[in-house]
């Protein structure tokens, strides 16, 4: 396939690796890749194995359906089980566990849950089924956020009383701060997620190595541009915010992204999975859309967020702890029967290990 | 599914013939070998490009034989409909059935059709029996040995992406054709070519990743793929991307694996690309002595990973 063969070329990829073998010498680095489409393109590729060993990689909290938190699910299984409700959703968050129970499970005993690929197709089911009300679950970060936010705007355009969304949305950089900031994670820099940086540009983690001192280079997720960014990160002399995902990344972002996002939402506090509640870290629908809100629409209940006994998720997002220190990893959570978020989705970071490096 | 499969029917129900879990029962009557097998669909849409419900049951189960040595005969055709299914609907699955029987050269020889109450059954699942003859005896994984080849007869994925792609709320708009069709007669010219080939399964659920880790399971050797090797066309690479999927876990309707003695790798490769669907046929990978019941796959980029055999349904990702 043109232009992604390009980026997986073995060749190119060893003589990168020897690379930053050569020009990390004997120093011990360690890099937080942030987002799971990086860690899973490090595992899936093999690209571990390729690195000196002085090069330490963790995997951080990326992975938008990992760091929902089971509140989240729980009001989403408590909107599914409402009368002439349709829950469309991505197909990730069919398992994550909420506190009792999972959209999964709460489909097989007859809840009204569908896997969509876009909010798009949401709309299209709002459309088609008058008679029933289509709630979106907005979960992700800023990758996601503009689509949903254009689907309230369409749907207030073409008078779709149907169509709700509920809005479980994240903003990346306010949690990067809280990882900055914890003494126990030890980081020398960021692998910075491509896709949201496409959205929101650079500038907004300028504080990373600013206030702090971090190397950073916003990557690209095919394996040579993984590599690639490890190498630039290695090279940086002075912590500084370097793009190597050019195809996709201006410093300045997606405007017209940017602009639907602060049309329909205002930034609030949110409640993250393993990590907590991070302040100006969450997105919520704005008063003028709020007809288009599920939590106005349907008041849903949810019991306050707890963690599930031994569970180390929170330490393994924070990079903090690698899944193999869980005891729980690989025996009672495995991912038939997921119990920390990071085992549920294909990009949490447990998930990985169990799949590629048991 | 493994799991429940072991820990409830096993439990209740095993047996020693039950218990080699091969795609058919391998049965002594008289003298004579026999295989047998049964297996429901209940694939939604029921009309997918490149086949049907009605054909995907009757391939599927002349497969689950060939794929044991036998040649298959006789299949049986169990129907099961939800009120309200349109005449036209039935007639053509109907005709579908008859028209793959006939392609696999196999007899329906018994039927049974029930009416289900709306809402209990999604608009038809068939379960298809087929009984075969044994003419090669003895294929079974205990016969692996390190140093045998990996062989895949064709292009891999393309079932589950055009099964996927009409799915409601899921149309990507791609023209994929189900790879569904018989393996019978593909399978007797490889053996007939080769008295090495030692295993063959065909990838359905789970795909060439769940097939490949349930030959090395509990078993002394690994298997080492080649990512590279493994033959993907372009339509199938395309949705994987755009979906996130892998596509060593999509399922295949009208490929098999074959497990051959390296020394006649290329006769078996050339046996099959003399059956208009084997042309594509490609060595994978190989059995090796080392990292015993894994399947390692060298990557693309240099790098190895281990493969896993599916668990759940293989989700879409969202970002």
């Amino acid at each position: 396939m043109k232009y992604i063969d390009e980026f997986r070329d073995g060749r190119l990829i060893a003589k990168v690796a020897n690379e930053i073998a050569k020009r990390a010498g004997g120093r011990v680095y360690t890099f937080m890749e942030v987002c799971g489409t990086h860690t899973m393109a490090i595992f899936r590729y093999g690209l571990r194995g390729l690195l000196p060993e002085n090069i330490r990689l963790i995997s951080g909290p990326g992975c938008p359906v990992c760091v929902t938190p089971a509140d989240y699910l729980d009001k989403a299984i408590f909107i599914a089980g409402l009368e002439g409700v349709i829950v469309a959703t991505f197909g990730d968050m069919m398992r994550i566990p909420g506190s009792h129970s999972s959209l999964e499970k709460e489909k097989a005993k007859g809840a009204s849950v569908k896997a969509v690929y876009s909010t798009d197709d949401a709309l299209d089911m709002a459309r088609k089924k008058a008679d029933s009300q289509v709630v979106f679950l907005g979960v992700g970060f800023e990758t996601t956020a503009p689509t949903v936010a254009a689907s309230i705007v369409r749907a207030k355009r073409e008078g779709i009383k149907n169509y709700s969304v509920l809005c479980g949305h994240k903003t990346m950089p306010e949690v990067l701060r809280i990882l900055v900031k914890d003494k126990s994670v030890n980081i020398d820099g960021f692998l910075l997620p491509g896709h949201v940086s496409a959205i929101i540009g650079t500038r907004p983690y300028e504080f990373l190595s600013k206030e702090y001192g971090k190397r950073c280079v916003v990557a690209g997720f095919e394996p040579l541009d993984v590599m690639q960014s490890i190498l630039m990160l290695v090279d940086q002399s002075s912590p500084r915010v370097e793009v190597q995902y050019k195809r996709a990344v201006e410093r300045s972002g997606n405007g017209l992204a940017q602009r639907m996002m602060r049309k329909v939402f205002d930034t609030t506090a949110a409640s993250w999975r393993g990590i907590g509640r991070v302040d100006h870290s969450g997105l919520k629908i704005k008063r003028e859309f709020s007809s288009f809100d599920a939590e106005v629409r349907f008041r849903p209940k949810a019991a306050p967020p707890r963690a599930p006994k031994g569970c180390l998720c929170g330490e393994v997002l924070k990079g903090v702890k690698t899944p193999v220190e869980c005891r729980l990893f690989g025996k009672a959570c495995n991912p038939e029967h997921p119990v920390g978020a990071c085992m549920v989705s294909s990009e949490g970071t447990c998930a990985a290990y169990y799949r590629y490096c048991r | 599914m493994h799991e429940l499969i072991d820990s409830l029917f096993m439990k209740e129900l095993g047996n020693a013939v039950l218990r080699e879990k091969k795609d058919s029962a391998i049965l002594k009557i008289g003298s004579r070998k026999i295989a047998f097998t049964t297996d429901t669909y209940v694939v939604d849409p029921i009309f997918f490009p490149g086949g049907d419900i009605g054909s995907l049951a009757v391939y599927g189960t002349v497969n689950d034989l060939a794929v044991c040595g036998a040649k298959p005969l006789f299949i049986s055709v169990g129907i099961v409909m939800e009120e309200g299914l349109e005449m036209a609907v039935l007639k053509k699955i109907a005709a579908s059935v008859g028209l793959a029987a006939k392609r696999s050269g196999v007899k329906i020889v018994t039927g049974d059709t029930k009416v289900v109450e709306k809402g209990s059954c999604d608009k038809v699942f068939i379960n298809t029996s087929g009984i075969g003859e044994v003419y090669r005896d003895g294929l079974s994984t205990a016969r692996i040995k390190a140093g045998d080849t990996v062989i895949v007869s064709g292009p891999i994925g393309e079932h589950a992406i055009s099964v996927l792609s009409k799915r409601e709320g899921l149309d990507f708009g791609t023209n994929v054709k189900s790879d569904s069709a018989p393996l019978n007669g593909l399978i007797t010219k490889a053996l007939k070519a080769s008295k090495n080939i030692r295993f063959m399964r065909d990838p359905t659920r789970g795909g060439v990743a769940t097939t490949l880790c349930e030959i090395v399971e509990g078993n002394a050797f690994g298997i080492a793929i080649d990512e590279k090797a493994i033959p993907v066309r372009e339509g199938v690479r395309q949705a994987c991307e755009l979906l996130g999927l892998d596509p060593l876990y999509l399922a295949c309707e009208g490929r098999v694996i074959l497990v051959v003695a390296k020394e006649d790798a290329a006769k078996v490769i050339r046996a099959l690309g003399s059956n208009a669907n084997g042309k594509a046929a490609q060595i994978i990978g190989n059995v090796t002595g080392e990292h015993k019941g894994r399947v390692i796959l060298n990557t693309v980029a240099g790098g190895k990973r281990i493969v896993d055999m599916l668990a759940g349904e293989q989700l879409p990702r969202i970002c």
